[in-house]
């Protein structure tokens, strides 16, 4: 019990497993209906966060290393282990995927309409799987978990999705098989690497942490290992111009897939720049860091002018997600305490945002079966409580202060006008786009004449849909208000990234650590 | 304390929102709409009077300190820390803060009231009192705020409720463009903004008042500041206040906002929201100090947005469309004074504008209300018989706002004019002087043409003519009051000397204690002396008001002859239609981004998701093509085996020989 309450990760990342046999034992055994099959999946998945919330409380602040750690040996002779752990960047992702499974699940309550059985079974193995990538401190556990999301999700989309699904599908798992392939290729090497530095095989991230590996451009050890790093999380985020399986995906995934897709999903390519790439190239990505920047702030606007065109709802959503997690890359890229800070704030954003907003989208396509925005219009009338939701779910993803996204957006654009005021202000019109898209859809969907039967006819969302709603929207408040909590957790692990690897790029200015006036790089001025 | 100001305003939103606007109390307690209405505007506007007592009660509180430091700080928490960047959840009431909250939360409190009445047959009414109560917070955050970031939160805040608002009959598209051109303009301002408040952190390691400020004002610490950055920051700043403030560039949203009902005009749209600017301005008055190159910018956009405007509000037909931009124009002035760094002159002109500009929106609401939603004042006139109370506010308001001796705006305006000339910037006044005889010309018509000379009232609408009711008058009563009288608070030290008054200016000398004033001394040896320039502005107004009696009420056809004159046309035509500037920004920037994101989309599916499905196309051909090498015939095996083996000897044979 008291392991309980002090946070017991190995519990967290396996117990949505238990629901499997659970769901079984109910179809097959006890003959059970598919309401009670919905309602043991739900209690699962909601026991499971429960499970996950000592894991906040009782997180040690001020500590840079991993806490709630267990090693336990797997393939000795290999270096392999069983060894999970979370610091303050692994955290709130594990958090946020116990805390938008529940309410995934209680959104398809009435939305899949066939096997039932399979899709919830699916939905726990992609919890469990999804929470042991993030947890995951041994290569071929993490390569292992990180795969195992492919399968559900190839399944969700594929078999409930709408009519292209196969063809989404397909795209989806070779475009994300074919950087795993690579970045497979790239972990071999460092194992190899390891047992030539320190004489014994080891999988462990944190051993792979003490590597040395020579650069000198692309092609030198650490530029090849780069780029397949590279390549592999640059599809999963998506970065630009990786992009394109994503809008696909999105549009054929029924709302759960796609709720999990943006919510979390992304967030494994973010996370592994992060917990990967960084410190295992600290030289390549200092060497080609004007390039990785390039193409985040390219994302950010080339995101927001294609959402700008786009004709369906869900397509929009999906390319603003491009743009938004341009946002991301661009703060962890600029390598200081408030950008790499904001940028893990802003995956939480993100899901909290774009999830709402996939599952708004859900909401009105079981109403209408449509998603064309041009077969909206004038929806507030009818729907008002639905439309208070998009509202806030809208100025959550376009950053209004005192909402979650504004944090968020504000530290990383602060991190990024400290490396290069350039970045800043190319970043900072992501803020207005972000305005121009998302209204431009909110006005054509909610706002003006309600002219079309088929809409005359809408009712509001009921107390179900309230209950998925509400606890995002109650997090966007949280997070916007009281950052601090999720912030002063962040923080030490960051702090140590940037200092023990970028001893020499990165900025660390902890509090109270003023400069003297005259310590400071203006660019170019007439005096 | 302060805390109360800015969280009561927000329960009241909160309380009338989740119960009313939710529908929860219809739906589910089976309320009546009758004691819904009385709640909500109970809660409404009650929650604006506690804050407006507070308010009151903390300005006594101020007064009863020593003049120097006239401020209360409220600590609640840490709001966003990383890093060595934090900014605290503070708030400051100085004298400056203290104005305005005063101004916001009484002229706010009187408009509520109004909005009782006029939004009486709203079905939407819980609705619209949560919005107009979540404005007051947000309002009262920007200005209490004790940070550049909790500024920016009113500052976003009052955008978005701004937003709503205009767009609260969004069933009618062009009030939901209008809301939506409002927030997205306001946006662009808010980028400057934003990467002000980035660049003060860099430069100043805070962002919180005190310490920038301190920082700002300490010559060794500034000896190591370029000041160019200075300029940088100013200029920043002054974008966001642009967009806000609604100056040349980007006012061309706020005459578009008045497809918002009308009490919201007069509390966001002239007498708040709007002159956020000039506050953030008047904060920052430091920084402003310092650099001369951005003052003269401040004010050259001042007042070429000031008489711009007025040169559009002559033609306009519109009721509301004039007042908004007489709005633009006097918040031109606004800027004018606080550009040359007269910023207490500029603020009181803050001041009375809020009564005079709220008194006429209003005053516009009631003549709507009466007309039952006619808005053309082509279709109006001799509206005065029918209702009384409305057209003397109304011809009070004219008054204060055309500067007429004795009246607030002629205080506060000739305050402004005065400090112009004064500190050197003789083109700047003339451009001002000028915008008072438009003032006073275009006031004057809508006067004329709304209450005076013949009925041009249809038919069908006259017989329903009906003075509002006392929810709508004792406000407008009350403003007017406010107009005529307000202006003695801050009688300009020339004109009380004139009048033999010591120390006349006694706003001047309350808010001062919270701005740092320029190194300004009056250099004495001017061309013009005061008395000249209070008989030019005199004069100037004048001139305005006789024009506008002469050519609207005694040869009401002349205008008419006067627009058709062939040299007049252009001129008139193109007054009428706002200088085109809407169109070119259609043309330069809207029509332009939607084209891009068209080819961007196209460019999206047929290059970057084509070169995709083009690898993936070659694997399948590749595919295709060897799969005709697995046939399955034994033979076709065997001769590729050997071959390969002979290739395979070759190459080794190669390899050892080398």
């Amino acid at each position: 019990m008291e392991s309980l309450l002090s946070g017991n990760l190995s519990l967290v990342i396996f117990f949505p497993l238990l629901g499997i046999p659970l769901i079984v034992f109910l179809s097959y055994i006890y003959k059970g209906s598919e309401r009670e099959m919905k309602i043991a999946a739900l209690a699962v998945s909601l026991i499971n966060f429960v499970l996950s919330i000592p894991l906040f409380t009782s997180f040690a602040g001020g500590v840079p290393g991993m806490q709630f750690e267990t090693k336990i040996p797997w393939i000795a002779n290999l270096g392999v282990s069983y060894h999970v752990g979370l610091d303050g960047i692994s955290l709130f992702l594990v958090l946020l995927t116990t805390f938008m499974m529940p309410i995934t699940i209680l959104s398809s309550w009435h939305a899949i309409h066939k096997g039932m059985r399979e899709f919830l079974i699916l939905m726990l193995l992609l919890e469990t799987a999804l929470i042991g990538t993030f947890a995951a401190l041994d290569m071929i556990l993490f390569l292992v978990f990180w795969e195992a999301v492919l399968i559900p999700m190839y399944f969700i989309i594929g078999i409930w999705g709408t009519e292209r699904r196969i063809y989404a599908a397909v795209k989806f798992f070779l475009y994300s098989a074919f950087g795993s392939a690579l970045m497979l290729i790239a972990i071999l090497y460092l194992f190899f690497e390891h047992i030539k530095q320190f004489g014994a095989p080891s999988m462990d991230v944190l051993d792979f942490y003490k590597l040395t590996l020579p650069f000198y451009g692309i092609l030198s050890p650490q530029g090849l290992l780069f780029l397949a790093f590279f390549l592999a999380f640059a599809i999963k985020v998506p970065l630009f111009p990786f992009h394109t399986w994503l809008p696909d995906a999105h549009v054929e995934a029924p709302t759960a897939g796609s709720v999990i897709l943006a919510g979390v999903l992304l967030k494994m390519g973010t996370y592994g720049f992060v917990r990967f790439l960084l410190p295992f190239f600290p030289q390549a990505t200092e060497k080609y860091l004007p390039i990785l920047i390039a193409i985040a702030i390219i994302g950010i606007i080339y995101g927001a002018v294609v959402a700008f065109a786009q004709k369906d709802l869900k397509k929009l959503v999906a390319y603003s997600s491009v743009s938004h997690l341009g946002m991301v890359m661009l703060g962890i890229f600029v390598l200081n305490l408030q950008g790499v800070e904001g940028g893990i704030y802003q995956m939480i954003n993100h899901g909290l945002s774009t999830g709402a907003l996939f599952l708004i989208v859900g909401m009105i396509y079981e109403r209408r079966h449509t998603k064309k925005i041009a077969d909206f219009g004038g929806v507030a009338k009818v729907m008002p409580v639905f439309a208070a939701f998009f509202m806030l779910a809208t100025l959550s993803s376009i950053g209004l202060p005192l909402l979650n996204g504004f944090v968020g957006e504000f530290l990383i654009l602060l991190g990024a006008f400290e490396f290069n005021y350039v970045y800043a202000a190319l970043g900072a019109t992501g803020i207005i786009l972000g305005a121009v898209y998302m209204l431009t859809a909110y006005q054509k969907v909610m706002f003006g004449p309600l002219d079309k039967q088929e809409n005359k006819v809408l009712h509001d969302i009921n107390l179900r849909e309230i209950l998925v709603l509400l606890p995002i929207a109650v997090m966007m408040f949280v997070m916007g208000i009281y950052p601090k909590p999720f912030l002063s957790r962040m923080e030490p692990s960051v702090e140590a990234l940037l200092e023990t690897k970028f001893p020499n790029t990165a900025v660390v200015r902890k509090l109270g650590d003023e400069r003297p006036p005259e310590d400071r790089s203006y660019p170019e001025s007439p005096e | 304390m302060i805390l109360w100001i800015i969280l009561i305003p927000l329960i009241g939103a909160a309380l009338n929102g989740l119960v009313f606007a939710s529908g929860f109390w219809k739906k589910y307690l089976r309320g009546s709409e009758h004691t819904e209405k009385t709640v909500v505007s109970i809660v409404g506007c009650g929650v604006v009077l506690i804050s407006a007592l507070i308010s009151s009660a903390l300005f006594f509180k101020l007064l009863s300190m020593e003049p120097p430091r006239r401020e209360i700080i409220q600590n609640l928490f840490e709001w966003i820390p990383s890093g060595s960047f934090t900014v605290s959840f503070e708030l400051l009431l100085d004298t400056l803060s203290c104005v305005m909250a005063l101004i916001i939360t009484w002229v706010g409190f009187l408009i509520h009231v109004y909005s009782v009445g006029y939004m009486h047959h709203e079905k939407a009414y819980a609705k619209y009192f949560t919005y107009l109560n979540i404005f007051i917070f947000f309002m009262l955050t920007l200005v209490l705020g004790n940070s550049f970031p909790l500024m920016f939160v009113g500052w976003e805040g009052v955008g978005l409720a701004s937003f709503l608002l205009i767009g609260f009959w969004y069933e009618k598209p062009e009030n939901a463009d209008a809301g939506r051109k409002a927030f997205i303009v306001n946006r662009i301002g808010d980028f400057g903004f934003i990467l002000g408040i980035f660049l003060i952190f860099f430069v100043f390691d805070s962002v919180n008042y005190q310490e920038v400020f301190g920082r700002a004002s300490d010559p060794a610490f500034m000896s190591a500041v370029p000041a160019t950055v200075i300029t940088v920051i100013a200029l920043l700043l002054f974008v966001g206040a642009v967009g806000k403030s609604a100056q040349i560039p980007l006012y061309v949203w706020l005459p578009d906002a008045m497809a918002g009902p009308t009490p919201v005009s007069a509390l966001i749209h002239a007498a708040t929201m709007v002159t956020a600017g000039a506050y953030m301005i008047a904060r920052c008055s430091v920084i402003y100090s310092q650099s001369p190159a951005a003052q003269m910018i401040v004010v050259t956009v001042a007042a070429l947005t000031s008489f711009l405007a007025a040169t559009i509000a002559i033609t306009q037909n519109d009721i509301k469309k004039v007042l908004a931009y007489s709005t633009i124009s006097q918040l031109g002035y606004m800027f004018m004074a606080i550009g040359v760094g007269a910023y207490t002159a500029g603020l009181f002109h803050l001041v009375t504008h809020a009564f005079f500009k709220a008194l006429l929106f209003l005053g516009s609401g009631s003549v709507i209300h009466a007309l039952s939603g006619e808005q053309d004042i082509r279709h109006m006139g001799g509206l005065r018989k029918f209702i009384p109370t409305t057209a003397i506010t109304f011809f009070i308001g004219t008054l204060a706002i055309a500067g007429v001796p004795f009246f607030s705006g002629f205080f506060s305006k000739d305050g402004i004019l005065g400090s112009v000339y004064e500190r050197g910037y003789s083109i700047h006044w003339m451009i001002g002087l000028v915008t008072v005889i438009l003032t006073a010309l275009y006031m004057g018509r809508l006067y004329l043409l709304t209450f005076e000379g013949k009925s041009r009232v249809a038919d069908k609408i006259r017989s329903h003519i009906h003075e509002s009711p006392l929810t709508m008058t004792i406000p407008l009563m009350v403003l007017a009051f406010l107009a005529v009288v307000g202006g003695y608070m801050g009688v300009p030290e020339f004109i009380g000397e004139l009048a033999g008054i010591h120390e006349s200016n006694l706003f001047d000398k309350f808010v001062s204690s919270s701005i740092t004033m320029d190194s300004f001394v009056p250099a004495g040896h001017h061309l013009l002396s005061h008395t000249t320039l209070l008989i030019f502005s005199i004069a100037a107004a004048a001139v305005g008001i006789a024009g506008a009696c002469y050519l609207f009420y005694f040869r009401p056809s002349l205008p008419e002859k006067i627009a058709s004159n062939k040299t007049i046309v252009p001129l008139y035509r193109g007054s009428l239609r706002k200088w085109y500037v809407d169109e070119l920004y259609d043309y330069v920037f809207v029509q332009p981004f939607r084209y891009l994101s068209e080819q961007a989309s196209k460019f999206d599916l047929r290059f970057i998701d084509g070169a995709v499905n083009g690898v993936a196309a070659v694997m399948k051909d590749m595919a295709l093509t060897l799969q005709a090498a697995q046939s399955g015939l034994l033979r076709s095996y065997a001769t590729l085996m050997g071959i390969g083996a002979f290739a395979i000897l070759v190459f080794i044979i190669i390899w050892q020989s080398l």
